[in-house]
């Protein structure tokens, strides 16, 4: 540890602007960090008082938005979720951060998401229920088990970790990836809803669940912690 | 520069924006701008729950829901509007519940219900469970829902927007103009009903449970352009917020027994609130706070109390207050499980087995873009109606909150003005014609660009910010007085200044580029903050969330009257004042 338990980082950014680069390049930034400080709060030191073209997508800070998957040491996780006593051993260290695979980059760290949401789309992601609601005015019922079952998939925030983490998306842009999955799956398992084998129909096509490979690349990346390889695993097993 | 006409535009793709655009959408043609992807809009990061009468787990009124937002407004809320929020907040919970809104359930298949502050039984004056909720995630929940209901029904949005300014015709608006952050070129969207739904500004002050993009643009650009704020002085300091980083954690803690203690672990809400303890209103436990920590009753002498949801602890006072239940550590993963997320990742504290280190974040904006019921948004404390212009949400000020909000109050909020203000456009928009568009509409957008492009001064826009928020927070928070509100005011009119001739950028270029967009909210927060100021420093009385060390006392023989103000053309802000409705509850004393 170095004095008053802060550490020495080199900030090693992934950078590109079209306006200005030809091609991309590593940008490297030192700085004294707490333990506690998160990568996004280097960004934006960066940000602020050292280089203000650096561009990245954030909003709440606390990993409920999805704005700020990115490639920190290696793996996908939310810029504002990782933590700097958790990258680096010891009072010195590297931490390296890039723009999310498999995405064409736009400029620094952010990423073209409209193919992503185009995935999403694809999968009936919102609720079907054409038949009348109780006729007392009142909520459908539902027995808290059944609300229990697809209580994971309820908690992903699109943030494209996990989708862009996937060796097969990598490999074919077509698939329409984990995330897309969890959110059909969100729906398929809800015993209100009405178009589960409309969404199954969809996802048993080519570009739907049998290209996962069950690599758990998705599961380790979610930082919202869902078991996204189980929940394509129960998706397969419902067809 | 790029032109577009839809009938209905909505700005802010939060709660308010998407509820209003799911029922505008259905008559005419409507279009969504949002600066973040809809799902990224902070409406999200909301936990605890929405409040409605339904009354499936105890007995429960909307009128009863009514009265404690009333008093829970310290009586500044506007007692028709409060009927209307109370009464449809029923319904509309419903609705979400159709539209498949994943609930929590009873044993018996109902939406699940759990207390929150300031929510009572009007008849014993104790807790009722009133809190509709899906975990801690109430919000999370609400906003993907109607995304989803959005998408089933092909709105049209145009993500990554960010609204700069409005064009006025006369009294009557014309268009909005937009800058797309990834290309940096303006749009000009016409239209003949324009929506505000661009929610709060907490970013005024340093600590906060707010996301860096709430900045009150909306607010702010209807403001240049002469429309009042009103009772800007009522901001909500939300009791408990994670030590140093504000992130909030939910009233619903407390809702499910956990209790605030001191530095002698004493649960010092049993002096503040004997009745109702813990779960009293946010401005009364944000107050108790501070003057604990004034007092000295800090935890191991730092500015925090402790927020206990242990079993251990919960259960000592269940037992203690004679009630039945208990509570496991299961029972908490379930409830609470982002709660508990956010203390394991940020502060490496275990909700489970340690008490959580807390103190007030600046939270909610009670005041805002004045409105009506059917969210049309009023040119004057003479209530002038400006046709086309409305306003929901945080942005706006109905008034439903009065001095002070409820918890749940705000998602319920959203959702009924929400839904009754996309109604309205759409029926104005049928009877109404495009207003003409003056030449050169994009002039004054341009402008406030190339102002701060071409600004070649020394100062960081961070640093300049960070100095605003310490202004702010040190003399208009939780508690105020008359020196140091007048010093605000003089301090932001120096930032101000500053602002316009001091401030350097590096980024020169049109792509993502958020060096100039953050340069842009700095001056919009710097217009609330100075409006907030100057509304505060006039209010000499205590109420609600305004609590003055000079003024103690509430007045409502001088200031039980809602607070306009607007930017004259000189410049400077002129205050006007606007009665309250009060139809069925007189003013009495507040006590919990
Ligand atoms: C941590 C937290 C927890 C909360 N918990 C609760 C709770 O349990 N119950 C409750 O009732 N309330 C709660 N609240 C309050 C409530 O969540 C908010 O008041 C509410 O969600 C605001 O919704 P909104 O639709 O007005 O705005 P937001 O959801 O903030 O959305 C604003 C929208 O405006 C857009 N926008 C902003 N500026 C521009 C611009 N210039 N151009 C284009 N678009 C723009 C943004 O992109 C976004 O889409 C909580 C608040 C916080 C911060
Ligand atoms: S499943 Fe997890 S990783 Fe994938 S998009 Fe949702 S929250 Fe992100
Ligand atoms: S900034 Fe919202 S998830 Fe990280």
């Amino acid at each position: 540890m170095a004095t008053n338990g802060t550490v020495k980082v080199e900030l090693r950014v992934r950078r590109y602007n079209p306006e200005r680069d030809e091609k991309p390049y590593w940008g490297s930034f030192e700085m004294e960090a707490e333990p506690e400080d998160r990568v996004l709060d280097l960004l934006h030191h960066v940000q602020w008082y050292l280089d203000g073209t650096l561009a990245m997508r954030r909003s709440c800070a606390h990993g409920v938005c999805g704005s700020d998957a990115m490639r920190i040491n290696g793996q996908n996780m939310l810029a504002c979720k990782a933590l700097v006593k958790n990258l680096v051993r010891g009072g010195k260290g590297r931490i390296q951060v890039e723009p999310i695979y498999g995405m064409r980059v736009i400029k620094d760290l952010i990423v073209d998401m409209e193919p992503f949401m185009e995935h999403y789309r694809s999968v009936m992601p919102y609720f079907v229920n054409d038949e009348p609601a109780p006729e007392n005015g009142r909520e459908r019922l539902q027995s808290p088990e059944d609300r229990e079952r697809f209580d994971e998939a309820t908690k992903c925030i699109l943030c494209a970790a996990c989708t862009t983490s996937c060796p097969s998306y990598w490999a074919n842009g077509t698939y329409v990836g984990p995330a897309a999955i969890v959110q059909a799956h969100r729906f398929i398992f809800d015993s209100r809803d009405k178009a589960g084998k409309d969404r199954l129909a969809i996802l048993s096509q080519e570009n739907g669940v049998w290209r996962c490979r069950t690599i758990f690349n998705c599961t380790t990346a979610c930082p919202r912690e869902i078991p996204v390889t189980q929940l394509i695993a129960e998706v397969k097993g419902a067809m | 520069m790029q032109v577009h006409q839809f009938d209905a535009v909505i700005i802010g793709a939060g709660g308010a924006g998407l509820m209003a655009a799911l029922y505008a959408s259905e008559q005419v043609n409507t279009a969504v701008i949002s600066k973040l992807y809809p799902t990224r809009s902070h409406t999200g990061a909301a936990q605890g729950g929405i409040g409605a009468a339904l009354g499936n787990l105890e007995e429960d009124h909307w009128e009863w829901h009514a009265f404690d937002t009333v008093k829970g407004g310290d009586y500044l809320a506007d007692q028709d509007a409060v009927d209307v929020l109370c009464k449809e907040a029923v319904d509309t919970v419903i609705e979400l519940e159709h539209m498949g809104l994943p609930f929590d359930r009873t044993p018996d298949g109902k939406i699940s219900q759990r207390r929150f502050g300031g929510h009572t039984n009007n008849e014993t004056g104790k807790p009722v469970r009133r809190a509709c909720h899906a975990a801690d995630r109430t919000g999370h929940m609400i906003l993907q829902t109607l995304y989803q209901q959005c998408i089933k029904n092909n709105v049209n949005f145009f993500d990554e927007f960010q609204v700069i300014d409005i064009v006025m015709n006369g009294d009557r608006p014309a268009a909005v103009i937009a800058i797309e952050i990834g290309t940096g070129e303006l749009h000009v969207f016409q239209a003949k009903a324009f929506m505000f739904a661009t929610g709060g500004w907490g970013k005024v002050w340093t600590i906060t449970s707010n996301a860096y993009t709430l900045t009150g643009d909306g607010n702010t650009v209807l403001y240049r352009r002469g429309i009042p704020m009103e009772d800007m002085e009522f901001y909500q300091f939300h009791p408990t917020g994670i030590y140093r980083l504000g992130i909030l954690i939910t009233e619903g803690v407390r809702g499910e027994g956990g209790v605030l203690l001191n530095g002698e672990g004493e649960r010092f809400m049993e002096r503040y609130a004997p009745t109702i303890k813990d779960l009293a209103s946010r401005d009364v436990v944000s107050r108790a706070i501070y003057l604990e920590l004034k007092d000295g009753r800090g935890v191991n002498g730092k500015p925090y109390v402790h927020l206990d949801v242990t079993p251990k602890t919960v259960n000592h006072y269940l037992k203690e207050a004679g009630e039945n239940r208990s509570i496991d550590a299961h029972y908490i993963e379930s409830k609470l499980p982002d709660i508990l997320d956010f203390c394991r990742t940020y502060l490496g504290v275990n909700p489970v087995s340690e008490p959580m280190p807390v103190q007030p974040t600046a939270h909610y904006a009670m005041g805002g873009i004045p409105t009506d019921v059917d969210c049309r948004v009023l040119g004057d404390a003479e209530g002038t109606v400006i046709p086309g212009l409305y306003a929901a949400g945080e942005a706006a000020c109905v008034s439903v909150h009065g001095a002070n909000r409820l918890g749940t109050n705000s998602l319920v909020d959203l959702v009924v003005f929400g839904r009754r203000g996309g109604k309205a456009m759409a029926d104005y928009c049928k009877g109404a014609e495009f207003v003409e568009l003056p030449a050169n509409p994009t002039a004054e957008a341009e402008a406030q660009l190339n102002r701060i492009r071409q600004s070649k001064g020394k100062t960081r826009v961070a640093t300049l910010r960070k100095e605003m928020q310490a202004v702010m927070s040190e003399y208009v928070g939780v508690f105020r007085e008359e020196d140091g509100m007048a010093k605000a005011v003089e301090q932001v009119r120096e930032l101000k200044e500053r602002f316009e001739n001091d401030i350097c950028i590096d980024d020169q270029g049109s792509i993502h580029n958020y060096d100039l967009l953050e340069a842009w909210c700095l001056g919009s927060l710097l217009d609330l903050a100075e409006v907030t100021a100057v509304s505060a420093l006039a209010r000499k009385e205590s109420r609600g969330a305004h609590s003055r060390e000079d003024f103690k006392a509430r007045d409502d023989v001088n200031f039980l009257q809602h607070t306009f103000a607007a930017m004259g053309p000189d410049g400077k802000i002129a205050l006007s004042y606007k009665p309250v409705v009060i139809d069925r509850y007189q003013p009495k004393e507040r006590v919990y």
